[in-house]
């Protein structure tokens, strides 16, 4: 079956970010951008099911400026068959992504979509299950296990209180969480063979798809600083501040 | 303006969370109903219509909702949805399942996890890992938020008397079935309400040493949490994990063990009212954002604090 895995250019999880002087934005210039770890998680689910014999063909689709064909170049180099960039400079919010790819999935017609389940710059963790919505799948968030039993998959999710399995009947969306797998580094060689796999451009206006932003930002500032705490000397300090200092026990 | 409060809960009883995200709309401001959405949820529907502040209760109660799969809620939330103003749900793994597909059925853009209410259509949100607090405004006619129910304080669960209404409408999709679930049991108060939370991290070197925690934070009444580190590790269950990409929390006072304060550990905890970091690196970034730190053996320091309360 296809499958296919939708991955986010972000800035790398190791950047700590800074809002601008102006409170307008973020300072993205010149920080390193990675794929999102989630997406990384997703491809690699992908690729292990192709091993499995499960997936024959693994299509990674990006979304926004021409730049995110690096991290389908790296989705490819990990494992994925060819990539679709959905090329755009404006905006886009999880709804407007939801909706490129709904319009992607009825060209394509996977048998899964498997993405991650948030991103670490918006930290929304909608747009799964947004195109759940819009294309009428079923939809495994959260996923820790996925197993593929003929028409249906079996999505084991990492719930508040421990684990939930799910069946869902095919073509279905899962999310990634954490702990699903381990993802693996790109060689060499394949970064080298990536570079020759397919990659078709399309846009928003192509595919139909009205991106028109819903929310807008008004402003971004740091969060509260907390106040420098003191270092203690012992347990038996530790334990007179907390009673009569904090007063929290 | 009307608001709907999509109610956490296991068809007994409401969970806490439920009582945060009313706490919302109330900011907001409006007549605000609480949906239950379940199978033999009766007594869940009873409680919430104790719920100060609640003006109606609406009880959907059939087969479909039993395990809350978010195929069906959402379609029912969809359909409920479109004559209020607002949809509230809290941030747990349900509401995070199930509100965005409701909101897609509902051509809206939600807004995740808000932290304040500016205004009927203006929310503060966290995003990258809580390092930046953005202003968002939405343009949508209906707002669809779910709530991070640490930053608002429960109302109280008892002295309201909505009315409570049955919904008839049952959404099957049709696409999804639940084939079970494994809880990890806990005699200690849950994670995200505990007044008092011990985490330890790849410090503890093991799952057995955990039980240090478990000791103290029996003395203590709090809950035991966890770093990525320690749960990948395998030292305890994932549903401990405290951070970004796990449970939130902010109790009054937040002891970090054997943790050393990666990014994604600090989203989880830092709106703590009081925060004690224990690790022998001095140079550990966890002290950046501890009330009081405590350089020094875990090992010693742990069952020495034990023994001191």
């Amino acid at each position: 079956m296809k499958v296919l895995v939708a991955v986010k250019r972000v800035v790398d999880f190791n950047v700590k970010v800074r809002p601008k002087a102006d409170g307008t934005d973020v300072d993205t210039a010149n920080v390193k951008m990675s794929i999102n770890p989630f997406c990384e998680i997703a491809v690699e689910e992908a690729v292990r099911l192709k091993e499995k014999g499960v997936v024959s063909e693994i299509v990674a689709v990006s979304m926004g400026p021409k730049q995110c064909q690096e991290q389908i170049r790296t989705a490819l180099a990990l494992g994925a068959d060819r990539g679709i960039l959905v090329e755009t400079d404006a905006e886009l919010q999880p709804l407007a992504v939801a909706k490129c790819l709904k319009a992607i999935v009825d060209k394509e017609e996977p048998q899964m979509v498997i993405m991650g389940k948030q991103s670490i710059d918006g930290d929304n963790n909608q747009t799964g299950q947004m195109l759940g919505a819009l294309t009428g799948m079923g939809q495994g968030t959260f996923a820790s296990e996925v197993v593929v039993e003929g028409e249906s998959v079996k999505v084991t999710r990492e719930i508040d209180g421990g684990l939930q399995t799910v069946e869902l009947k095919l073509p279905a969306i899962v999310t990634t969480d954490l702990r699903l797998n381990e993802p693996r580094y790109a060689s060499l060689p394949n970064i080298m063979k990536a570079k020759k796999k397919p990659l078709d451009t399309t846009s928003p206006d192509e595919l139909g798809v009205d991106i028109a932003p819903r929310t807008k930002t008004l402003k971004v500032e740091p969060p509260a600083e907390r106040q420098a705490g003191v270092k203690v000397a012992d347990v038996a300090e530790l334990v007179e501040k907390l009673k009569n200092e904090a007063k929290v026990i | 303006m009307s608001i709907l409060v999509i109610a956490e809960h296991d068809n007994a009883e409401i969970k806490g969370a439920t009582l945060n995200t009313v706490a919302a709309a109330k900011a907001i401001g409006g007549d605000i109903h609480v949906l239950v959405a379940g199978a033999a949820c009766g007594a869940a529907g009873e409680a919430a219509a104790k719920i100060d502040g609640v003006a109606k209760v609406l009880v959907a109660d059939n087969a479909a909702y039993e395990h809350q799969l978010a195929e069906n809620v959402a379609k029912l939330v969809a359909d409920l949805g479109k004559d209020y103003s607002h949809i509230l749900a809290p941030a747990t793994t349900t509401g995070k399942n199930m509100l965005p597909r409701a909101a897609a059925l509902l051509d809206v853009q939600p807004i995740s996890d808000i932290i304040a209410v500016e205004g009927a259509d203006t929310f503060k949100r966290p995003i990258y890992a809580g390092n930046v607090i953005a202003t968002v405004q939405s343009s949508d006619t209906i707002k669809v938020v779910t709530v991070r129910t640490t930053a608002f304080d429960a109302v109280a669960a008892e002295g309201g008397s909505a009315a409570v209404d049955a919904v008839d409408i049952a959404d099957d999709a049709g696409v999804s079935s639940f084939v079970g679930e494994e809880l990890a049991k806990s005699d200690r108060p849950e994670l995200t309400a505990a007044k008092v939370v011990i985490s330890g991290g790849r410090g503890m070197q093991n799952g057995d040493n955990f039980e240090l925690l478990y000791k103290l934070a029996d003395k203590l009444g709090a809950a035991v949490g966890a770093s990525r580190a320690a749960v990948d590790a395998g030292f305890v269950p994932n549903d401990m994990q405290v951070g970004q990409t796990g449970k939130i929390v902010a109790p009054d006072l937040y002891i970090a063990v054997g943790i050393s304060g990666a990014i994604q550990h600090l989203a989880g905890m830092k709106d703590s009212k009081v925060i004690v970091a224990i690790n022998k690196d001095e140079e550990a970034p966890i002290f950046s954002v501890a009330d009081y730190g405590l350089v020094a053996d875990l090992f010693d320091a742990v069952p020495e604090l034990e023994t001191k309360l």
